[in-house]
């Protein structure tokens, strides 16, 4: 009879009635509170319920608030009248109704046996923690609490801000420092009898009492003045989400929760079926390990990653971000080429060759969705009809991107294209933009029009490119940008598309060994001064000799390119 | 697998607007009041004083109702209470032996009653208000994370400790490969044996202008039958369980619901919420004659006649699946695949 439970329970009775009788079963006497909401008919049919086990018995009720003097007050008088009944017992276990133990007794009964002098308190000072929720830390200690969070909050967090005002502070009783944790603990009899019978109790009650959430913080406090030997750490496992409140676990953490070899566990919801009859009839073959909470809290804080990050570029039913909390607009990095099909005639198979990536054509083209090889659907539901495209441009982008994880997506875009995407792609840190400025003249150059139509749609798509690129430029970019001139760029082309390469940085990205064919320039020079003499201006593709072809500086030539 | 909301389109506020849906509202409860005659009870039983309640209005759904009924007893749902509009097809009578179903009828008009809005209004004003509703159609079957081993009490308690007042949920419509008359289903089999395939990407949400929900587009209907007119495909966005309050009133269909603010089931921050899938098992073999009966009676949608080639498409059992489709496991599935999530729960 070296350990006894005290445990609070509010709700939940049957069960808490069938862990009672496993402790009870084990030989650990058990003193009961039950929280004084609960009605009196229920508390007589659940006292009644245990009548026939000698060892259980039930503590004066208090009316049990969450965050209030009622859990302490709970806690002192059950762990009193637990020392005054049983006085075999040296450890004292805090358990509440919804805990449930995940090894056999007997083992913590050893386990606790071989450590006969340890108080299993979790106890750490605020500085240190980043535990607490809503910037009440260590002002707990120092704002008076009268007012129930829960019933009066708008009362609660008028007079925190009035104190905060006033710079109000309550004073702490002499030689105590301020330590929280979990509310879940083991006490041996010599600490646990020293915080009851100290003559200042009374002090430090009443200082508690208004003390936000004394049941993380009255216990773990006294306890520094009185214990021989500290254990800071919880034989409870409770996970808490990123409010604070306490993670539930359901039959499907069934193997989790053998895996962790603690001793007990909170809180299990109360219809969890699987897991009350696995742990209260089983014997956990587990036997004699260190309790290992490290498993489960790994697998959980990646939960509430999830939960306060969400996954990067997945919009859903329960998740639209705000501009500039996406997370991540889209979920992986992709490329965008604009102008480089115009400038060379086998761009887009040439770089699939290159790069092994996902190429496709002009994904916003304006009469309909070019992806790769034309398919009509791709990768998922997404169909190339343009009209269900524009209807939500961005949302696209994201859903190819969402469905191709795991494969690099890249595709051409430029100023005959929807625009409605622009500025997305420019804020996107996903993005690698590589624009050849002024491209789009090629194709109106080979074209068979009248000029006056070329001339009208040359100064249209000027517009549209050069509005397109001061998104690229402006200060929210935040996509990685490459501009060209078009003069620029057939000066060193190859030196061009090698740095375009690299930055997309695939692992096995094999040396450019071929160029792309570019489309042949002759006369390009003189149809550009053909536009100015007719009054329209184009002055994104650079500085083009008038005069004659330029031929390009270095012509593009079918031999190895040596990088390095 | 959506987008931010393009600009413009941010619901709309303001203590005039607020004041507006206020007596919007208030005519949608007026409205359901008026028609509050048109149902009579068959068989009402005693509801069980906790627990999550369903709430339907059916008509012709015996095919369904097995299966249908023992998703969500499975579910841990504890009472059904049902609206049947005239069927003929012996749907009614087996609801009536139920053990946890309070049945209604009515004949009126399916339409004229806002497709049964109106009559569920009223029940749930009367047996809701306090507890966790959850209406769906005969064809939805709501699936959420791990929902093999957790109760919808479990849900709700979840729900509840979150300060949420309700759940939202994706319409998922489910097809077969295949011609849709081509398949064999039997009462009670589950229809997603039969139903297996579904599109898990293609959808598109914003914010609703006036309700301020998330109004999502998509899905097989979307790519098939709506690609030139894009405003006009289904809505999919659902928000089928809520925490009942006298005042609350469904707008059209379990699409949005007012006041506005139950429907914001969506994180706007960085992180996400709970939320769920309601398999829609409309393209079960009978959506031929199906289709054939609702052209025929005209009870469906506002402008029918726009829907008129839809249904038209669909009593030719068409092929919906495609190479892009995806093969339905389970609910883990969905979540993987970022059509549900599970928040922190």
């Amino acid at each position: 009879m070296s350990v006894g439970v005290v445990m609070l329970v509010h709700t939940a009775l049957h069960r808490a009635e069938q862990v009672i009788r496993h402790w009870s079963a084990a030989g650990c006497p058990v003193v009961i509170h039950v929280d004084k909401n609960v009605g009196r008919k229920t508390y007589d049919e659940f006292v009644a319920s245990l009548s026939d086990l000698d060892d259980v018995i039930f503590s004066k009720r208090h009316r049990c608030e969450w965050g209030t003097w009622g859990i302490v007050a709970a806690s002192q008088s059950a762990s009193a009248l637990m020392l005054k009944k049983f006085p075999a017992v040296r450890h004292v276990y805090l358990a509440s109704g919804s805990c449930l133990p995940l090894r056999p007794i007997g083992d913590l009964k050893d386990y606790l046996a071989k450590r006969p002098r340890t108080d299993f308190i979790e106890s750490a000072t605020t500085a240190d923690v980043p535990w607490t929720q809503g910037g009440l830390d260590f002002e707990r200690f120092t704002l008076r609490f009268p007012f129930s969070w829960r019933k009066q909050r708008f009362l609660f967090d008028r007079y925190v801000e009035l104190q905060r005002r006033l710079k109000m502070h309550r004073r702490l009783p002499d030689g105590i420092i301020p330590h929280m944790g979990s509310q879940w603990w083991c006490l041996t009899r010599q600490t646990l009898s020293a915080i009851l019978e100290d003559p200042e109790r009374s002090v430090y009650d009443t200082y508690f009492k208004r003390v936000w959430i004394p049941d993380e913080s009255y216990f773990q406090t006294l306890v520094r003045l009185y214990s021989q030997n500290i254990e800071s750490r919880s034989l409870t496992l409770s996970k808490f989400d990123y409010q604070g409140k306490p993670h539930i676990f359901y039959d499907d953490h069934l193997q989790l929760l053998r895996r962790s070899d603690c001793f007990v566990a909170r809180k299990i919801w109360p219809h969890a079926d699987q897991l009350y009859d696995h742990f209260l009839n089983e014997e956990n073959p587990l036997k004699g390990a260190e309790p290992n909470p490290g498993k489960i809290d790994r697998i959980f804080s990646k939960a509430v990653e999830r939960r306060t990050r969400g996954r990067a570029g997945l919009f859903m039913q329960s998740r639209l971000p705000r501009p500039g909390h996406e997370n991540g607009f889209t979920s992986a990095p992709y490329s965008v080429f604009e102008g480089f099909t115009e400038l060379f005639e086998d761009f887009e198979p040439w770089l699939a060759r290159m790069t092994g990536t996902r190429v496709h054509g002009h994904l916003y083209a304006t009469d309909r969705v070019h992806f790769e090889g034309n398919q009509t659907t791709f990768s998922g539901a997404l169909c190339d009809n343009a009209k269900l495209r524009d209807h939500h441009a961005q949302l696209f982008l994201i859903n190819l991107i969402w469905n191709t994880r795991g494969e690099r997506q890249c595709f051409q875009f430029g100023p005959t294209d929807t625009q409605f995407a622009s500025w997305d792609l420019a804020k996107d840190p996903n993005a690698q933009i590589s624009v050849i400025s002024g491209a789009w003249a090629i194709p109106l150059f080979q074209s068979n029009r009248n000029f006056s139509d070329i001339r009208a749609n040359a100064a249209e798509l000027q517009r549209i490119e050069s509005e397109h690129i001061s998104a690229l430029r402006s200060s929210h970019a935040k996509a990685r940008v490459r501009v060209w001139t078009l003069a620029d760029f057939i000066e060193t082309p190859m030196e061009a598309l090698q740095t375009v390469l690299d930055e997309m940085g695939a692992k096995n990205l094999r040396r450019v060994t071929e160029a792309p064919k570019m489309a042949d320039l002759t006369g390009f020079g003189q149809f550009l001064q053909n536009l100015k003499n007719q009054g329209m201006h184009p002055y994104l593709m650079g500085d083009f000799p008038a005069d004659n072809a330029p031929a390009p500086a270095r012509p593009t030539r079918r031999k190895p390119y040596l990088v390095r | 697998m959506f987008p931010v909301h393009p600009s413009g389109e941010r619901p709309t506020s303001g203590a005039l607007f607020a004041y507006r849906m206020r007596w919007k509202r208030r005519r949608l409860l007026y409205r359901a009041w008026k028609r509050r005659g048109e149902v009579s009870a068959v068989q009402q039983r005693d509801i069980p004083p906790s627990g999550v309640l369903v709430f339907a209005t059916m008509r012709n759904e015996m095919l369904r109702l097995p299966f249908w009924l023992a998703h969500y007893r499975q579910l841990g749902v504890t009472h059904f209470l049902i609206v049947d509009n005239g069927s003929d097809d012996g749907g009614a009578a087996y609801l009536a032996e139920q053990p946890d179903v309070s049945l209604w009828t009515t004949d009126a008009s399916y339409k004229a009653s806002r497709f049964g809005v109106d009559w569920l209004t009223n029940l749930q004003r009367a047996y809701g208000v306090g507890r966790w509703c959850l209406t769906v159609d005969a064809d939805e079957l709501l699936v959420y994370p791990d929902h093999q081993t957790r109760s919808l009490d479990a849900l709700t308690a979840h729900l509840d400790a979150q300060g949420r007042e309700a759940l939202g949920a994706l319409m998922l419509d489910m097809y077969p490969k295949g011609s849709v008359g081509a398949v064999s289903y039997a009462r009670g089999e589950d229809p997603t044996h039969v139903l297996n395939w579904f599109d898990a990407t293609g959808y598109r949400a914003k914010l609703h202008p006036v309700f301020g929900n998330l109004w999502i587009q998509g899905g097989v209907r979307d790519r098939l039958f709506f690609g030139s007119k894009p405003d006009r495909a289904p809505t999919l966005n659902k928000t089928p369980l809520v925490k009942w309050r006298r005042g609350y009133a469904y707008v059209t269909s379990t699409h949005q619901i007012l006041p506005r603010k139950v429907n914001d089931v969506f994180e706007t921050g960085t992180g996400d919420r709970v939320s769920g899938v309601l398999l829609h098992t409309k393209f079960l073999p009978n959506i031929a004659s199906k289709s054939q009966e609702e052209l025929s009676r005209g009870q469906h949608f506002e402008n029918s006649d726009l829907y008129t080639p839809y249904y038209h498409a669909l009593m030719e059992e068409p092929d919906l699946w495609f190479d892009g489709s995806v093969q339905y496991e389970d609910a883990a599935q969905l979540e993987a695949l970022g059509l549900m999530s599970r928040g922190h729960w």
